[in-house]
């Protein structure tokens, strides 16, 4: 527990150092920022006002590891602007993070998954009422390749050709299915060898629950964090992936979008068209994945719509929730609570995580942001 | 000095004038008993625990693994492909590693003029203390590139044989592992062995020149039969090292769970070791026990190796000298 906190705290400072030198190089960037978010802004400083010096003491979280480095940014964001709040984040993985909110022992919580019916029951009884759930961390998931001389130019894929190729049934780079979604493009010819990752990881999960929706009669495995296909290439963490591909000409895999670097990313089909990554896009299929079935003002709950035909969305996403409650005990925690989050949904906040050297997320679309804004108010002590 | 002093001790025993010395005798008898006895608790209680946190796993049935995504069917079903290619990876470090390391410790012993033959011994000892995740990236970055055009060629000539068929690059295959096992366990043969090809009887090799031999004969007629149960050793040593080593394998193979022999495809083996790495940062409950029961397993599979190579070097002991 100690050397958790060592460590993170040793993060927060190395994110903070990092935060000052970025803001003392780039002065340009932070002014146009708070140009920027003048309207809004405003609203935030009167809400800073009404809350004032009270923003101070302790509130933890806890739960998704895949929002650990976001949180991170996020917390030393937060107390460099209220030098008298603690937070704290223990990355304990979302179903203990799950437990640990609905039993009380941690404030908020992060989790990949929403809270099924039996836990929002149990939630909302801890709460008192009213569960706020918010999609504020988007990290899309890139599907990249190396051939070196394509490397510059996005190839298309449809979801189904992407499915055929993780599937191995579709084996050369001038297959004709590759070569009539690009047309512009001269494609050698090369054997793809896909390249998954050999861990349990929810970027597989993700990867796989859209092969799974996109192209249900190519990809016929369940979704699952361990990839299903056996005798593949594949390597340990995001790192060891991305050192296979980077080790042969024609392969293929799928990363956080942040470590993308030098290889080429694929154009994935959503209807008619060819989306590359990009973080709007990846925004955008939150925005347009309808509400879940038991989603409120303030269960902000998403089916992520992974075969959207909508222009302009990136479907690879993965999508991790803020839980928290709409009545706390103390009034400590209800201020702490709503700042923290608040800042979190903030332009500021979600431009922060952005930074590929924090997560490399996508920053949450506007409209988001107002329906986010419109659940965290609602928190109050009583 | 000290040797012939031990009757005086006896019969002045009490009068204190020896008592510094009888202090060191019995402060070294204590530390060294000591160690001795802790090296045995020591074992014991890696043995406990093992069998302690890998018993749930060890009685659960295929069922209480449903949960578990790494695990089809019960905990025998896949620790058995593990354990093949674990033993896959450690022999064929070993089919490399061996004439590598009779050569080397040859040359040093017999061959090499007496201060090439001391600088070489250091270097291959300095080789022991590079650390494996050094030889694992070495291995994946630098080796591996090396072998893909071997490889290659082996496939499209002689993928006719079962063992070389359909190579894909990258060669992130259980020989790749296997290769760069081998010159991890090399320094630890070569020592063992020049050490006992050292001890040969200068009487044997001189008996064997006089009768007209060359050199290469005297080292066949007296020197490797001599050092017969020396390299057999040498052997199980390096092969005890072999099959524990973990995060060489983790960064140079691609993990599969398969029982083949096809020597250059990716994704068919994997180590138990390596895998337990792999598994182990997101697991919780029964998949923690089963790690640690593969863990048992390899830990019983070694202590046999070591159990075989005692008792055939004990068998031979009598035929040679080497002990």
């Amino acid at each position: 527990m100690k050397l958790a906190t060592g460590r993170r705290m040793a993060g927060i400072t190395a994110i903070s150092a990092l935060a000052l030198t970025l803001a003392a190089c780039g002065s340009d960037s932070s002014a146009d920022d708070t140009t920027d978010s003048g309207d809004t802004g405003s609203s935030e400083e009167t809400g800073g006002e009404d809350m004032g010096a009270e923003l101070s003491g302790t509130v933890a979280g806890s739960g998704a590891s895949s929002q650990e480095n976001a949180v991170q940014g996020w917390l030393a964001g937060f107390m460099e602007a209220n030098p008298g709040a603690t937070v704290t984040y223990d990355p304990t993985g979302s179903g203990t993070g799950r437990e640990q909110f609905i039993n009380g022992t941690v404030q908020f919580a992060g989790s990949d998954a929403a809270l099924d019916g039996e836990e929002l029951a149990a939630a909302q009884e801890r709460c008192g009422g009213t569960v706020i759930e918010a999609p504020l961390y988007i990290s899309p998931i890139a599907v990249v390749y190396n051939i070196p001389d394509l490397n510059d130019t996005n190839i298309n894929l449809g979801p189904d050709t992407i499915a055929g190729i993780f599937a191995g049934e579709i084996t050369n780079w001038n297959d004709p299915a590759i070569v009539e979604a690009n047309p512009d493009i001269e494609l050698p010819d090369l054997e793809i060898v896909p390249v998954n990752r050999s861990d349990d990881s929810g970027t597989t999960e993700n990867f796989t629950e859209y092969l799974a929706a996109a192209a249900p009669e190519v990809w016929t495995h369940e979704p699952s964090g361990l990839w299903p296909v056996e005798g593949t290439q594949s390597g340990a963490q995001t790192s060891g992936v991305l050192g296979v591909v980077e080790a042969a000409e024609g392969t293929i895999a799928y990363v956080d979008a942040s470590r993308v670097g030098e290889l080429g990313s694929v154009a994935v089909g959503v209807g008619d068209e060819f989306v590359p990554f990009s973080p709007e896009a990846a925004a955008n299929v939150v925005d347009v994945s309808p509400a879940a079935a038991d989603a409120t003002d303030t269960i902000l709950t998403i089916d992520l719509a992974r075969d959207t035909q909508e222009s302009g969305a990136y479907p690879i996403v993965l999508v991790s929730y803020s839980l928290a409650c709409g009545t706390y005990d103390s009034e400590e925690h209800a201020s702490l609570v709503q700042g923290y989050l608040t800042y979190v949904a903030s332009e500021e906040g979600q431009n922060r995580a952005a930074q590929p050297d924090v997560a490399g997320s996508a920053p949450i679309s506007d409209g988001m942001r107002e329906r986010v804004n419109a659940a965290l108010e609602t928190i109050s002590a009583g | 000095m000290a040797t012939t002093t031990p009757p005086q001790d006896q019969s002045r025993r009490g009068t204190g004038e020896r008592a510094p010395g009888r202090l060191g005798n019995v402060i070294f008898k204590g530390i060294s008993t000591t160690s001795g006895v802790m090296i045995l608790v020591t074992l014991a209680a890696v043995a406990i625990f093992l069998l302690y946190r890998a018993w749930p796993a060890l009685v659960a049935n295929a069922e209480e693994f449903a949960d578990v995504s790494f695990i089809e069917g019960n905990l025998w079903e896949w620790v058995a492909p593990l354990l093949f290619g674990t033993v896959l990876a450690a022999v064929i470090a070993l089919v490399v590693a061996m004439p590598l390391s009779i050569g080397i410790a040859l040359f040093i012993s017999h061959y090499a003029p007496r201060r090439l033959a001391q600088l070489l011994g250091y270097i291959i000892d300095l080789l022991a203390a590079i650390p494996s995740v050094i030889f694992g990236l070495w291995g994946f970055q630098w080796l591996r590139p090396l072998v893909e055009p071997l490889f290659a060629w082996l496939s499209s000539n002689l993928g006719f044989i079962p063992l070389f068929a359909d190579y894909t690059s990258p060669a992130r295959n259980i020989t790749t592992g296997g290769l760069v096992l081998a010159i991890m366990i090399v320094p630890i043969i070569t020592a063992t062995i020049r050490e006992v090809f050292l001890q040969t009887p200068r009487l044997h090799e001189e008996a064997s020149l006089a009768l007209g031999s060359t050199r290469w004969e005297m080292i066949r007629q007296a020197v490797l039969p001599f050092g017969r149960s020396g390299i057999i050793s040498a052997a199980m040593l390096g092969l005890g090292r072999a099959l524990g080593e973990t995060m060489a394998i983790l960064i140079v193979l691609s993990p599969g769970y398969a029982i083949n022999f096809f020597l250059l495809q990716a994704g068919q083996h994997n180590t138990i070791a390596a895998n337990i790495a792999l598994h182990f940062p997101e697991s919780s409950g029964i998949a923690v026990d089963a790690l640690i029961a593969s863990g048992l397993i390899l830990f019983a599979v070694t202590f046999g190796v070591n159990m075989l190579a005692r008792w055939i070097i004990n068998r031979r002991a009598e035929f040679s000298g080497a002990n």
